[in-house]
């Protein structure tokens, strides 16, 4: 359903020195980075850094406390609501939990924005539910409830929900947390075959590095203790060729400049 | 280290592992160099340390000390307690510019201590006490800042309103549908016991009062007049606040905490429009006919004690009620509910939006929804009674 017909490659969200803050508290100053049509951009850092909000930000959850977030160069919050709003119906969002409306049933979540968008009628609206469905592999599961099924089942059906609309850009927030290995690697599959057949661009937030250099071909880094980015671009080069150490002690597990041993607690024998 | 010191040292280790006690020399030793010896001796367990800080440093302050020398040949068992002890102490050294010489800790000590290392310092809010004034000013801001949200909420609603009314809203029939019948229909057993006894009660007083001027017949008009004006759609209400109102502040603030909120916003659908606005229409529509049901029960309730305990006729008291209540009381009872209805279902939706992301935070939108809805019944009450009074009806 895009609406657009620009070149693979271009500018499709340029974000310029953001700072993202909760009331007086500044989380991250100056960030700035483009993400390209059909990139696979991967939002990395430590735990509690401000990945999730960054990700808040792209989506429009969040007003930056500076700087603007642009997509194909309109700054989203100088757009009246309206504009924003349309904007923002081109994002497929799906969260860590996978944020499935409780009182619906699956069907009911994936066929929401199907309902309010679009002018197909039930029937079509229940083949497409169930094809979606199908597509993260919970064909059958129509009529249950969030409540009923587990974490990894929510979160697949969150994606399916994100996907309903086949949206341009779709965001990933930790898309393998809570997931097995196999499960975790054909979420990642799913969003190649997206980003190579819909032409969907995605953003996620992850610090799985093997997701991160399975799918990831452009990327940012936010330390948490420097509060800003520290990298930004292709996160295998991030990995050999950066020159921030933190940035390389990331991407390799500390493994660079490990110290001697492994520190457990153990009792000493006198 | 001499050989007389380490002999000592050795029977010190004896003892202790005969009784499970530190030995009895002192952990803390002032070198003749003047560097301080804090020897590990035995057992050091969380909480029977043989040495605190303080004491440790008491005795930096006690004179200058160069270096911290800790030694640790006769050290049995130790655990976190001996690892936060030596955190503390090498945090105490570096603020007195005294070198914390670890070399001689066991190895796994060392490790941890310097784990323990990389972590200080890392984020954390300073916790600086805030004067009077600055508390002040700042429960004034966030007052200030209450009220701007209430007030854009209720503009957001209206707007709402409004294009449910011209039949653009954003949202589902099938929720209204399911919301009117959880906030209408399931609320009539508890609204008739309510109402029913509330009738009673009315009845009562009014009984032990007009029965000594032998006018017990005027319990029928006092009743009806009562009920059906305002004491049923008061009923209501509060009962819709405590039983619908608690309700929507859970499960909107449940869903806040979820992302599922997020997850509308994200759709571009507006949650005050798909939320907030069927739970209004809702108790709007329904609060007015439970209120008139509230009424009827009211009336039943004062015959019951009329009939029962004033030996009054049944069409008599009937007869009475018809010829005291006038059709501009119920107008005015149903129109007490559904304001009622409307600032209930706000106060709900409000407090579940803006409810933070813990189980906690929907607990606090849970009881504020409630204080919310029942404050503004009564006030609501205040204002209608002294208009009506001033108009005339």
């Amino acid at each position: 359903m895009s609406g657009t017909t620009r070149p693979t490659g271009s500018p499709l969200i340029e974000v310029t020195g953001l700072t993202m803050a909760y009331g007086e508290r500044v989380i991250q100053r100056d960030v700035t980075f483009t993400v390209n049509r059909e990139d696979i951009f991967i939002i990395m850092g430590g735990s509690g850094c401000g990945k999730s909000t960054l990700l808040r930000h792209l989506v429009g959850l969040h007003r930056p406390a500076a700087g603007r977030v642009a997509y194909d160069g309109e700054d989203f919050w100088e757009l009246p609501a309206g504009k924003r709003q349309r904007i923002m119906r081109r994002f497929g969002v799906l969260y860590q939990g996978g944020a499935l409306w409780s009182s619906m049933t699956l069907a009911e979540n994936v066929a929401l924005p199907l309902e309010q968008y679009t002018d197909l009628v039930a029937g079509e609206i229940a083949d497409l539910v169930s094809f979606k469905l199908t597509l993260v592999g919970l064909a059958g599961f129509e009529g249950f409830y969030p409540s009923e099924i587990s974490g990894g089942m929510k979160k697949r059906a969150g994606l399916a929900r994100a996907m309903a609309l086949d949206p341009d850009i779709l965001f990933f927030d930790e898309p393998s947390a809570g997931l097995d290995p196999i499960t975790s690697r054909q979420l990642d599959d799913l969003i190649l075959e997206l980003r190579d057949s819909l032409g969907s661009t995605v953003v996620a937030v992850t610090h799985e590095l093997a997701s991160i250099f399975a799918i990831g071909n452009n990327s940012v880094f936010l330390d948490g203790e420097a509060g800003t980015m520290l990298a930004s671009g292709d996160p295998r080069r991030l990995r050999d060729e950066a020159e921030v150490t933190v940035v390389r002690r990331f991407l390799t597990r500390g493994e660079s400049d490990r110290p001697t041993g492994g520190a457990t607690l153990q009792r000493g024998d006198g | 280290m001499n050989d007389g010191n380490s002999r000592q040292r050795l029977e010190g280790g004896a003892r202790s592992r005969r009784d499970g006690r530190p030995g009895t020399a002192p952990a803390l030793v002032r070198r003749p160099d003047g560097a301080l010896r804090l020897r590990l001796d035995g057992d050091w367990l969380a909480g029977r340390l043989p040495v605190t800080v303080e004491q440790v440093v008491a005795e930096l302050a006690d004179g200058p000390a160069p270096r911290l020398v800790c030694v640790a040949d006769t050290l049995e068992r130790w655990d976190s307690g001996l690892l936060s002890l030596l955190a503390r102490v090498r945090e105490q050294c570096d603020r007195l510019d005294v070198i914390f010489d670890d070399s001689g800790l066991p190895a796994g000590v060392r490790r941890l201590l310097a784990l323990a290392g990389n972590e200080a310092g890392q984020g954390g809010r300073p916790g600086e006490r805030a004067t009077l004034l600055e508390r002040i000013g700042r429960s004034g801001i966030i007052a200030w800042r209450h009220l701007v949200e209430m007030t854009v909420f209720l503009g957001e609603a209206t707007v709402a309103c409004g294009r449910f009314l011209t039949g653009r809203a954003r949202c589902r029939r099938s929720d209204l549908l399911v919301i009117m019948q959880e906030c209408g229909f399931q609320a009539l057993p508890i609204v008739s016991l309510i109402s029913l006894l509330v009738g009673l009660i009315l009845a009562f007083v009014g009984a032990v009062q007009l029965s000594l001027f032998g006018a017990q017949i005027y319990v029928a008009s006092l009743v009806g007049i009562g009920i059906v004006r305002v004491m049923g759609a008061i009923m209501t209400g509060i009962i819709m606040a405590g039983r619908t109102g608690a309700a929507f502040a859970a499960r909107i603030g449940t869903m806040q905490v979820n992302e599922e909120i997020d997850a509308l916003v994200t759709l571009g659908i507006d949650p005050v429009e798909f939320l907030v606005l069927p739970r209004i229409v809702a108790l709007a529509v329904m609060m007015p006919l439970l209120c008139l049901y509230a009424d009827l029960m009211g009336i039943v309730g004062g015959m019951v004690v009329g009939v029962l305990m004033l030996d009054l006729n049944i069409m008599e008291y009937l007869e009475m009620t018809k010829k005291a209540v006038r059709l501009q009381d119920f107008w005015i009872g149903i129109f007490h509910s559904a304001v009622f209805g409307v600032l209930v279902a706000l106060a709900g939706c409000h407090r579940g939006l803006r409810c933070g992301r813990s189980a906690s935070a929907v607990g606090d939108a849970t009881t504020s929804a409630v204080v919310t809805g029942i404050v503004s019944i009564i006030v609501a009450t205040a204002v209608i009674t002294v208009v009506c009074n001033m108009l005339g009806i």
